[in-house]
């Protein structure tokens, strides 16, 4: 193991480590544009030119291996003179025009010019002119030639990660662009990523644009409920205008690293289903289509569970739900009141799956829901609602599922027919909930704390990002109001609590704390 | 003197093999299969103090001998005759009048490096000598000099003609590997070096086609002869092409350290219409420029290297007292800028900044800060780069502004110099 000096810090890093990576561990960061992890290193934007003691030129940190006895210095006037000139070159035909650009806030040219740049421009003559400036390059990303850098991070992303080769420069020397390969589109199912890896102005989101200055979001981590993989998010919201009724408060999902997960990726499918949290949202309690209390609805649902025996309960839960609002749905429902038509697994077909990050399971937490009710019950969600079809349920408590989609409407007819009180809970509006007799609205993953477990059974945190909408409330809270009312005080305070006791009542996730699982999540016990 | 890389150039239809061979052509190949073994070979050459021709001087045999014996990928030999350099216009004469001096040197080096597939590069524009070379790889096959089993022995080797498609970056070796492998001619991060790891990520060796062509020569006559035709550590002759405001421009075989001075006012007949002499790029576009005071030079890689410039490709650049520097300077940064190729930011946008700002200074539009700025501007391009390119951008220009600085101020000053007004405007 090759030790090394990096600015005066003495630090041992395994043989093929580059400085870049070394100085890293030692909480230097050095500037970069084309270096990207995920990536393979290309070297072209000369921006982490760094000194070495004994080498006559500069070199390149994102290159160079580290050696025995290297001495590096990131900050000596040598270095600092370089990343000025590098800075001054990458801005000959930049347009600087922040003013109107999306990225302005987030970008790197801005960020280094701050911090290196020299501010008096030496540039008198006319500026290249490169062709696209704001021109569609696919569905979801927008190109501007004359803020692109060519650092090619978004070519090798397409090249090296995605595989489907739409981006390429084209053209030599300061004419060079950026642009889609003649016939093609940036059109596959990870194309958002671009953005993200995309250093400066030039590939901007269409979805984003405009929308709000990155300075007025709030980031809260989070996890992306759209399939099993439970790729880790961050919650973009908009946190300097309150809400008013029709704005939506999420801007946009971003990836979040996780190397044994998503690394820096995100589906598109993922990075834009977000408006899910603001649209179409249930936000108050409903009897027979009339808007209710909370407290006449609660009292509604646990005089139907009192009046009805036990084993004419069905309950109809969900793999969209986080490991605490499953477990207090056992608490409840199996462990208290004894009801054993309790399942969650509907009759769901799989959707588009791939080997990358895509799961044909688009649920969040189908490993959670099997930890935590499967092992009790006999029966999947399918065969209790054929019971409700032969009319032997007298109460069937659905959350989220729209079974019309699921089952087809002539069997939710007959359900309808035969079940007395249909109690739906779920966050947004689908064709099944009009036909329930209660409603209960409850809160999104970005309005809760929880927990989901991925396809590795891998347990992850969410964070609650902003309060529920309306009158909405977290699963568990809404299961804990009906425990209270049916004169159980089952204790079920917060996600935190209910996390806690679930340690010891299910073997699987024994010994895991919140804090525990931090940011990188936490693989369940075997 | 005895020429080497020339020797046939006089004789008619040099090109052919039937008159290749009756001038000794193929008995160093032959002594090399028959009687050498491939480290004797490599003895020979690092002997003979052959350096690499292209331009940078690196020793041959040396460079042969970085190939690794225990690696068991095939191993390449890349002929680099790309000829990209402007004033330089060697390879094409001898790809065109003895092809099979070049075959015959890349029988010998493929021998030595133990390889069976040679590719030769050659720039785009020059059909005629990819025609001539195209058909003697015929003649040799027919002949059974290429192929399986060549001249009896159980050595194989085929050659493969590769056209350029007109980039003066493919002649930088690992663009060139690069464009070989039908990839965009961008040079690649160095280590590893192509003799680790070159054409398709094999070792690899990559040749000038004049480097090349010393060698048969080298192995019939022995190192000894090489070596002492030309200076110490610089063996033997190379082709100086002369061009410019001289009265014979042309090639001229000549040993390594003959004086400038000779070449150009003995050799190339003097200056054109008895004007007199303003400087001189000795070595191809890249080498900065020398001044008349140092004509007595002596043209090898180590003199040169001295005075401060450089070698290069051997192509003299002759420019008399009606040149206005400030234009050529300006020729020469369109010219960097043009062919960039746009992989590293400070040559990519440096060059065609450079270049603009030249161009207004022609133009009589510079101020005097542009001036003040410029060798800064150019300064900050060479070393930064992955390739050579941005050093000779930072070589070139800064010899002209450093020598001719009074030039530059006379047309900031007074907007021309009193010599532009026969230079045509150039396009763009």
């Amino acid at each position: 193991m090759p030790k090394l000096t990096i600015d005066g810090k003495e630090i041992e890093v395994p043989a093929g480590t580059t400085i870049i990576q070394a100085a890293e561990k030692l909480g230097i960061n050095i500037p970069r544009y084309c270096y990207h992890p995920a990536l393979p290193v290309s070297g072209n934007c000369r921006i982490c030119l760094v000194e070495v003691e004994k080498q006559p030129k500069l070199q390149i940190a994102c290159y160079t291996p580290v050696a025995e006895g290297m001495v590096v210095k990131t900050t000596s006037q040598k270095t600092l003179d370089t990343r000025k000139t590098v800075l001054e070159f990458l801005l000959v035909n930049h347009p600087v025009d922040c003013p109107v650009c999306d990225q302005a806030g987030e970008c790197k040219l801005q960020d280094y010019y701050m911090e290196h740049g020299q501010y008096n421009s030496r540039l008198v003559d006319v500026k290249v002119k490169k062709h696209k400036k704001a021109v569609s390059i696919g569905p979801t990303v927008m190109l501007d030639q004359e803020r692109c850098i060519l650092c090619t991070r978004c070519v090798r992303y397409t090249d090296s990660i995605t595989k489907t080769n739409e981006l390429g420069v084209f053209n030599r020397g300061d004419h060079s662009e950026l642009d889609v390969v003649p016939g093609m589109q940036l059109d596959n199912k990870y194309s958002g990523n671009v953005v993200d890896i995309c250093p400066v102005g030039a590939l901007t989101d269409k979805d984003f644009r405009f929308k709000c200055r990155v300075w007025y979001l709030g980031q809260t981590k989070s996890v992306c409920p759209g399939c099993s993989m439970g790729c880790n998010s961050e919650i973009h919201w908009d946190k300097q205008r309150p809400r008013v009724e029709k704005t939506a408060r999420v801007m946009r999902l971003k990836p979040r690293l996780n190397p044994e997960v998503n690394n820096y990726w995100l589906c598109d499918e993922g990075r834009y289903s977000y408006k899910s949290i603001d649209e179409n949202r249930v936000l108050y309690p409903q009897m027979n289509n009339e808007l209710v209390s909370w407290e006449k609805a609660i009292d509604a649902v646990a005089s139907a569970i009192k009046n009805s025996p036990a084993s004419k309960v069905g309950i109809i839960s969900s793999a969209q739900l986080t490991n605490e609002d499953l477990y207090a749905v056992r608490k409840l429902f199996k462990d208290t009141l004894k009801i054993s038509n309790v399942d969650f697994q509907v009759a769901q077909k799989p959707g588009y799956s791939d080997d990358f990050l895509i799961k044909a399971d688009k649920n969040p937490n189908t490993a959670g829901a099997k930890l935590i009710l499967q092992s009790l019950s006999g029966q999947d969600a399918t065969q209790i609602l054929e019971k409700a079809k032969r009319g032997e349920i007298e109460v069937l408590y659905v959350f989220g599922h729209d079974l019309i989609a699921l089952y087809g409407k002539p069997m939710v007819m007959e359900i309808v027919k035969h079940v007395k009180t249909i109690i739906w809970q779920g966050t947004t509006v689908n064709e099944t909930c009009s036909y329930a007799h209660i409603i209960l609205p409850s809160a999104v993953y970005a309005e809760k704390d929880g927990t989901f477990t991925n396809v590795q059974k891998r347990v992850q945190r969410i964070w609650q990002a902003f309060l529920p909408l309306a009158e909405a409330k977290a699963d568990w809270n809404i299961l804990n109001m009906i425990a209270k009312k049916l004169g159980h005080d089952l204790k079920m305070e917060s996600s935190e609590g209910l996390f806690c006791e679930m340690t010891s009542a299910v073997p699987a996730f024994s010994e895991m704390t919140y804090e525990k699982i931090g940011e990188q999540g936490m693989i369940v016990k075997s | 003197m005895q020429k080497v890389t020339t020797r046939n150039f006089d004789t008619p239809n040099s090109f052919r093999i039937d008159t290749y061979i009756k001038n000794q052509g193929y008995e160093a190949a032959r002594k090399a299969l028959t009687q050498m073994t491939p480290a004797q070979v490599i003895d020979e050459v690092k002997n003979a103090n052959l350096r690499g021709l292209g331009g940078a001087g690196f020793a041959t045999g040396m460079k042969w001998s970085f190939i690794p014996k225990d690696n068991p990928k095939p191993k390449y030999l890349v002929v680099n005759g790309d000829e990209g350099e402007p004033g330089t216009f060697k390879d094409k004469y001898i790809l065109e009048l003895d092809p099979h001096a070049l075959i015959e040197g890349m029988i010998i080096t493929c021998y030595a490096i133990g390889s069976h597939k040679g590719y030769v590069y050659i720039r785009g524009e020059y059909l005629k000598s990819i025609e001539r070379l195209r058909s003697a790889i015929q003649e040799a096959h027919q002949k059974g000099f290429l192929g399986k089993g060549i001249m009896g022995t159980s050595f194989d080797l085929e050659i493969v003609v590769h056209q350029g498609a007109g980039a003066y970056i493919c002649g930088e070796e690992t663009a060139l590997l690069e464009s070989l492998e039908g990839k965009k001619g961008f040079p690649r991060l160095k280590p590893p070096f192509p003799a680790v790891v070159g054409l398709f990520g094999c070792p690899t060796v990559i040749n000038n086609v004049e480097t090349l062509a010393c060698v048969g020569p080298i192995i019939l006559k022995g190192a000894q002869w090489y070596a002492q035709l030309g200076c110490e550590k610089n063996g033997g002759n190379r082709i100086f092409c002369v061009s410019g405001h001289v009265n014979k421009p042309g090639i001229y075989e000549l040993p390594n350290g003959t004086t400038l001075r000779e070449i150009i006012y003995q050799h190339a007949g003097g200056i054109l219409n008895g004007r007199q002499l303003k400087a001189v790029i000795p070595g191809g576009i890249s080498a900065p420029l020398l001044t008349p005071d140092q004509l007595d030079v002596k043209m090898d890689f180590d003199s040169l290297k001295a005075a401060g410039t450089m070698a290069g490709s051997g192509g003299i650049i002759v420019m008399d007292d009606s040149t206005c520097m400030v234009w050529a300077a300006m020729i020469a940064a369109r010219f960097y800028a043009h062919e960039s190729c746009g992989q590293c930011s400070p040559c990519r946008e440096g060059s065609g900044w450079v270049y603009r700002n030249i161009k207004r200074i022609y133009h009589g539009e510079g101020r005097p800060v542009d001036l003040k700025n410029l060798p800064g501007i150019v300064g900050n391009i060479g070393g930064n780069t992955i390739c050579a390119f941005g050093d000779a951008v930072t070589m070139c220009i800064s010899s002209y502004v450093q020598k001719f600085r009074h030039e530059f101020e006379a047309h900031v000053n007074e907007e021309k110099c009193g010599l532009c007004s026969k230079h045509q405007e150039v396009a763009n």
